[in-house]
């Protein structure tokens, strides 16, 4: 049997030393005497060479061959060979949380670095070792501000990821939380009608930098008013865009989330992601997660141990900060890798590349007849278009013809039908963004 | 007047006003304490609100106030020096003071002898 | 060693990018660009490659070193599921494809794989759908909690906020339940092991949403009374919550679904051979019966009648989104390709000896240690190092000094309820020669701790660092290097 070590001769061994006759027998002295299972409809095993003959067929049946305008989040850049190299060594892969930090020194420096390199990145003087997801992240980034204020009411602005404000919706359906939602303005996140919700009931307001439109907006003024309310600012970003954009940490944000798929991850068809938060020194000991530190062995010498561990669930129980015991370490190895691969020039470069062929599609497309320009001039890698028709049936005409070129607003945004997201990587061409606007004008 | 809590904190009250800590024992359970977070002045605090948290290597614990009242002050050297609930639990190492305090909320506490015994039956 | 950062040197670089072949011309105006580069490395691929390899072999692995750590199940991780994983075909799919007209047809794969991921998984564990999505265990536990939750107030049985927690039940259960808006309380083990039946009953009543057990327990034992247990909980109201983190031990012999619980969670990084990644990514499959189907979270991916998947959205009742999309996907792939190759009879033979090499490892140390309950172990026995902490070498000394002889620790200090507790889980991918090295170097151990207990003490001498002054680490947090 296939991952079985022992065979007939070393079982018998071992029923004799725990006297028992065979695993009936052992079944029963262990008091598991409940019915067996049937298991009739779970097939045969099979042989490894059927197994990955059978998935790649599967494989084969998804379309990657597509020209992708496709964002929303989820970005589609360049991962350097060099990355799976070090992610692929099993010293790393098949290590489990590292509670013995002296057996673990290579995941724990890996981890700080981890940390390092996005407080680097945010402007932010602490990170934690990483969460599940961006949208997770920016549950337990709302639930960090409820604790550290100790009030109840959330606002969160409608530019925030709506596959994230599903989450938190769900999230605090039974939590007692005030979800208050405002409409994202005409080109920016609705920042008047965010300032006019925030009082002293106030725990935090949630933004996001690009907003989910793409719009790049100015924070500065008014995470000093949602302060004056001694409320907490909360911003959801993007990590590649950070290499050209003022970090959120110099902009006045308490918290700082985002999904970490750009730095590394592959798409995944939805995961494993990257869950990053970065916090105020004040808000340190607050912080959900694991967090690595740096400390001295015995004799001294430098080394890195899991800390601040003792408000979390496996001692705290129901009394602590968060139910959550994981973090996605392979994911924060990656995209470690990755910055490190990139560089402080080569992210830049990637940066740069983004939003140059961006703005050039965005030139382009509006070019076409029928399209118009919708929400703020400033963007980094993606922007909105308006059609005159159905975005989300545009969409569908072009994937006839290759291109998955963007998505469409109105799934989540009724009023907006007709508008799309388009999202430029590094990956694509100057062929390939004339042709999708060649395509687009011959569907219209 | 000295009391203790079954919550190992013990008070001390001189004039109107408590002092607040946790006793030697506790501390001594605690190990070795790393963090401090304390009370906000001007807070309103009844029975068994959480007075702030200690955190040690092995364990955080919630710090329960023994009775009613507002925090006048908090023992700020604990910011910097956490360790010193671990050398004098019961002296330097206090935690806040507190003013607006009902004596007669005193009757459920322990005297310094009922804690010893009561120790004792922990053992 | 070196951080990364020490090893930079200005206008180094590690990677080669596409030229730029349109106006380099962008739409982020002046004020919004940042004024300082973020400091990242300048290093070369070579530099790279070389700073983490080196750190890699920092590490202990499944693959490098035996490692029995309780309750964490680290059998091997077999590589064709890595290779599986690593098709562009899965890896390169994004996620919103299928949401854009025309798309699903375009991820028929990928969905396929997730809808028999849940088929298989309902199979072998007696249930009637399954989510693939919450990404961990813990997030599987609180996905569990809410669908419990839906369903009272599906029934305007408002009332029911407490959720019955035993006490040998791993911390996560509480602080699961406690995020999902319930109230816990906490009932109590009797001498063997199991639940008090007693205690639990004076706990049960109209305000009783459900039980959360973990089955078999965090004592590594098997319930005997598990049914009635279920039975008692259903006559009160309540819906019965199985904890499958250590589902490994009773594969293919116990469908939790068939004797009385109602959700059920598994750790696929655990029983499902996926790798463990260094703390993450798991994932963590939540499977239920019919009762709580209605409210599973969106989407839900389904099979036509002509063979085609497709994903619905519209679910009136469902508790909503609780991941961005269908789950960790790259991991749930790893697990079908496990159990495809395992298939029905090889997923039965994982149970049996994974049982059998934790009683055959507990029957040879008991001699050795203490041990809290003396009865036949599932997939993981506890061993308390009670004797040897009264000669002051205690369970983290021993952990340090098998360290020095080769392996990873056993869980230490877990669970809460036993004494100097060490948690041995050997899994059933370990040979019988293995295990027996191990149980040399504790019997040594243990030996040594009354010739020579400074020697176990000052262990480990072998690694890279010795003990480290975790009281500095949280006392003066240093966190990163900026």
């Amino acid at each position: 049997m296939p991952y079985i070590a022992n065979t007939k001769e070393d079982q018998q061994a071992m029923f004799e030393t725990i006297a028992c006759t065979d695993f009936a027998d052992m079944w029963r002295k262990s008091q598991v005497v409940v019915p067996e299972p049937s298991l009739l409809n779970i097939p045969e095993g099979m042989s490894e060479f059927e197994v990955i003959s059978k998935l790649r067929k599967l494989a084969a049946k998804n379309a990657t061959e597509l020209h992708t305008f496709l964002g929303a989040g989820y970005y589609d850049h360049i991962i350097p060979a060099a990355v799976g190299e070090i992610s692929g060594r099993s010293e790393f892969y098949t290590a489990y949380t590292p509670y013995q930090p002296e057996a673990s020194q290579g995941t724990l420096q890996a981890i700080y670095e981890y940390q390092s390199m996005i407080c680097r990145l945010t402007g932010m003087p602490v990170s934690n070792a990483s969460l599940y997801d961006g949208g997770t992240a920016l549950f337990e980034a709302m639930m960090l501000a409820i604790r550290a204020t100790r009030r109840r009411q959330v606002v969160v602005s409608e530019a925030v990821s709506p596959i994230f404000r599903e989450m938190l919706n769900t999230y605090s359906s039974n939590l007692n939380i005030e979800l208050i939602q405002i409409p994202a303005g005409a080109d920016d996140s609705g920042k008047e009608e965010l300032l006019n919700a925030v009082s002293d009931k106030t725990a935090c307001v949630i933004v996001q930098y690009p907003n989910f439109f793409g719009t790049i907006e100015a924070w500065e003024e008014f995470n000093e008013q949602v302060h004056a309310e001694k409320a907490l600012s909360v911003c959801s970003t993007y990590p590649v865009s950070l290499a050209l954009l003022t970090p959120p940490g110099e902009l006045g944000f308490d918290i700082v989330t985002a999904e970490g798929q750009s730095l590394g991850n592959s798409l995944n068809f939805g995961g494993p992601y990257l869950g990053i938060m970065a916090v105020t020194t004040k808000l340190m000991r607050k912080m959900p997660g694991r967090v690595c530190g740096r400390t001295v062995d015995s004799e001294g010498k430098d080394g890195f141990v899991l800390t601040l561990q003792t408000r979390e669930q496996h001692i705290r129980r129901e009394s602590a900060m968060s139910n959550i015991c994981s973090n996605e370490s392979l994911c924060a190895l990656t995209a470690l890798v990755y910055m490190s691969c990139m560089g402080k020039q080569g992210l830049i470069q990637v940066a740069e590349l983004c939003a140059s062929k961006a703005a050039y599609a965005r030139e382009l497309l509006l070019a076409i007849d029928g399209v118009e320009a919708v929400g703020g001039e400033a963007f980094f890698n993606e922007f909105v278009i308006q059609l005159p028709c159905d975005a989300a049936e545009v969409v569908g005409k072009l994937i006839d013809k290759g291109f998955a070129a963007g998505f469409p607003l109105g799934r989540y945004y009724p009023d907006r039908k007709n508008q799309l997201l388009v999202a430029v990587t590094e990956k694509r061409t100057k062929e390939e963004i004339k042709a999708l606007a060649t395509a687009l004008e011959a569907v219209l | 007047m000295k009391y203790y809590s079954e919550a190992h904190e013990w008070i001390m009250i001189e004039d109107d006003e408590a002092t607040i800590g946790i006793s030697e024992y506790a501390a001594a359970e605690l190990g070795d304490i790393t963090y401090v977070e304390l009370p906000v002045e001007d807070n309103d605090v009844i029975v068994g609100d959480t007075l702030g948290v200690i955190e040690s290597v092995k364990a955080a614990s919630d710090v329960y106030s023994p009775i009613g009242g507002t925090i006048i002050e908090v023992n700020s050297d604990l910011e910097d020096n956490p360790g010193l609930i671990n050398e004098s639990a019961e002296k330097a190492g206090w935690i806040c003071k507190l003013g607006n305090i009902d004596i007669l909320e005193l009757d459920n506490l322990m005297t310094p002898d009922a804690y010893a015994k009561h120790l004792k039956s922990l053992d | 060693m070196k951080l990364i950062f020490e090893r930079s040197k200005t206008n180094r670089r590690g990677s080669s990018l596409p030229q730029m072949d349109v106006p380099a011309k962008n739409a982020i105006p002046e004020q919004f660009k940042r004024k300082q580069a973020a400091n990242l490395p300048e290093v070369s691929e070579q530099d790279v490659i070389r700073h983490y390899t080196l750190l890699s072999r920092k590490n202990m692995g499944v693959d490098t070193n035996f490692y029995p750590l309780g309750s964490c199940t680290m059998k091997y991780n077999p590589k064709v599921n890595e290779r599986a994983a690593g098709l562009p075909g899965f890896t390169e799919l994004h996620p919103l494809l299928p949401q854009l007209r025309r798309g699903g047809a375009l991820t028929q794969g990928a969905l396929e794989v997730i809808y028999e991921t849940q088929r298989l998984l309902c199979e072998l564990l007696g249930f009637a759908d399954c989510t693939t999505q919450p990404l961990a265990g813990a997030h599987g536990e609180l996905t569990g909690v809410m669908l419990m939750a839906a369903y009272h107030k599906a029934r305007d049985d408002n009332d029911r906020k407490v959720l019955l927690i035993p006490d040998a039940a791993h911390g996560t259960n509480p602080a699961s339940a406690i995020v999902g808006g319930f109230i816990t309380r906490t009932v109590a083990s009797d001498a063997d092991g199991n639940v008090d039946i007693e205690d639990l009953k004076k706990y049960l009543g109209p305000d009783t949403a459900g039980l959360m057990l973990t089955c078999p327990n965090t004592l590594g034992l098997f319930d005997q009374n598990v049914e009635e247990i279920c039975r008692l909980v259903h006559e009160a109201g309540g819906l019965n919550y199985c904890d499958g983190a250590n589902q490994n031990a009773i594969m293919g012999r116990v469908s939790p679904g068939l004797i009385g619980f109602d959700v059920m969670h598994v750790n696929i990084h655990k029983s499902f051979s996926t790798p463990h990644g260094g703390g993450g990514p798991g994932s963590g499959p939540v499977m239920v019966g019919e009762c709580l189907v209605p409210y599973l979270p969106v989407s839900r991916v389904q099979k036509r009648d002509d063979g085609t998947y497709t994903l619905r959205y519209h679910c009136e009742d469902s508790i909503g989104y609780i991941a961005p999309f269908y789950g960790n996907f790259g991991i749930i792939l790893r697990a079908y390709a496990y159990m495809l190759t395992l298939g029905r009879e090889g997923l039965k033979r994982v149970g049996e000896n994974a049982v059998l090499s934790a009683n055959y490892m507990r029957v040879k140390l008991a001699p050795y240690f203490d041990q809290k309950v003396d009865r036949p172990c599932m997939h993981e026995c506890v061993m308390s190092a009670t004797p040897q902490a009264a000669k002051g070498v205690h369970a983290l000394d021993i952990a340090k000094a098998l360290i020095d002889r080769g392996f990873h620790p056993p869980t230490m200090y877990f669970p809460l309820i036993v004494p100097e507790a060490l948690m041995i889980e050997p899994t059933e991918t370990e040979s019988k020669e293995t295990l027996d090295e191990f149980i040399k170097a504790l019997i040594e151990i243990s030996n040594l701790v009354d010739t020579d207990p400074d020697s176990i003490t000052a262990c480990p001498l072998t690694t890279p660092i010795k003990r480290l002054d975790e009281t500095l680490a949280a006392r003066q947090p240093n966190l990163a290097s900026i």
